[in-house]
């Protein structure tokens, strides 16, 4: 299931709606995305962020992330999948993303759901403003994202692209 | 029949160009993505700036990511961005 949304969501409600009456599921793992304060990598030298505002483009964005989860659910043995992913303005602290993957075994829910962040951010139509005192400026795409992203292709039993 | 394409701008793209969205009926000629951008840059303005550097432009036809060299035609739908920063 995938959701674009601008209003907060319940982690505990989500998974625990995620796999109920499933009782074949024996592991769920979930990542959260949280906004941070600070600019960057996090290290010294970012710039103090007040607030951020995510732009998407609506339709690609539900299109890319169905196809995310659909290319999950491909790799792996999957009972169940979310992605929850917000859009405008957000503070430092707010939650931003959900991913969430529930399968037989843990090794199937770890590796699918750190799959989809990764695929998530390299692919989903979505993009951070953020508000620091210099004024609004977009973030730029980290190529350690796409560096992580890489590390799953070709997908296994799939021919190189 | 349509002869426009819809034309979207997203994050930075879209503030150079100074347009979120367009609808534009493109020259015989235009065939391309590649050709779409020469086009548009002629166009002059915010254009030129927003597709000065086209390494870092983005584009979808359709809502399908492609290349430079992807077709376009009538009725496309053809989106410019920056690289994602979702997640």
């Amino acid at each position: 299931m995938i959701r674009v949304q601008k209003e907060d969501f319940d982690l505990g409600a989500e998974l625990k709606a995620l796999t109920a009456g499933n009782h074949a599921v024996g592991g769920l793992c979930s990542f959260v995305g949280l906004v941070r304060d600070v600019s960057g990598g996090g290290g010294a030298g970012g710039e103090t962020v007040g607030a951020m505002t995510l732009e998407h483009y609506p339709g690609m964005t539900e299109k890319e992330l169905s196809r995310i989860e659909a290319e999950a659910r491909e790799r792996w043995p999957l009972d169940a999948t979310l992605i929850i992913h917000r859009y405008g303005r957000l503070e430092p602290g707010d939650q931003i993303v959900l991913v969430a993957a529930a399968s037989a075994h843990r090794e199937a829910a770890f590796e699918a759901c750190h799959f989809l962040i990764d695929f998530l951010k390299t692919k989903a139509p979505f993009w951070k403003l953020e508000n620091t005192p210099g004024g609004g400026q977009w973030v730029d795409a980290r190529s350690t994202d796409a560096a992580a992203a890489a590390r799953w292709t070709p997908s296994p039993g799939k021919a190189a692209e | 029949m349509t002869t426009s394409m819809k034309l979207l701008y997203f994050a930075w793209l879209r503030e150079k160009a100074g347009v979120g969205e367009e609808d534009i009926q493109p020259p015989a000629g235009v065939a391309t993505v590649a050709q779409l951008v020469d086009w548009l840059v002629a166009r002059g303005g915010g254009y030129a700036e927003a597709f000065g550097d086209r390494k870092v432009v983005r584009v979808a036809v359709n809502q399908e990511y492609v290349s430079l060299d992807h077709p376009v035609a009538a009725g496309d739908e053809v989106a410019f961005f920056p690289p994602v920063t979702g997640g």
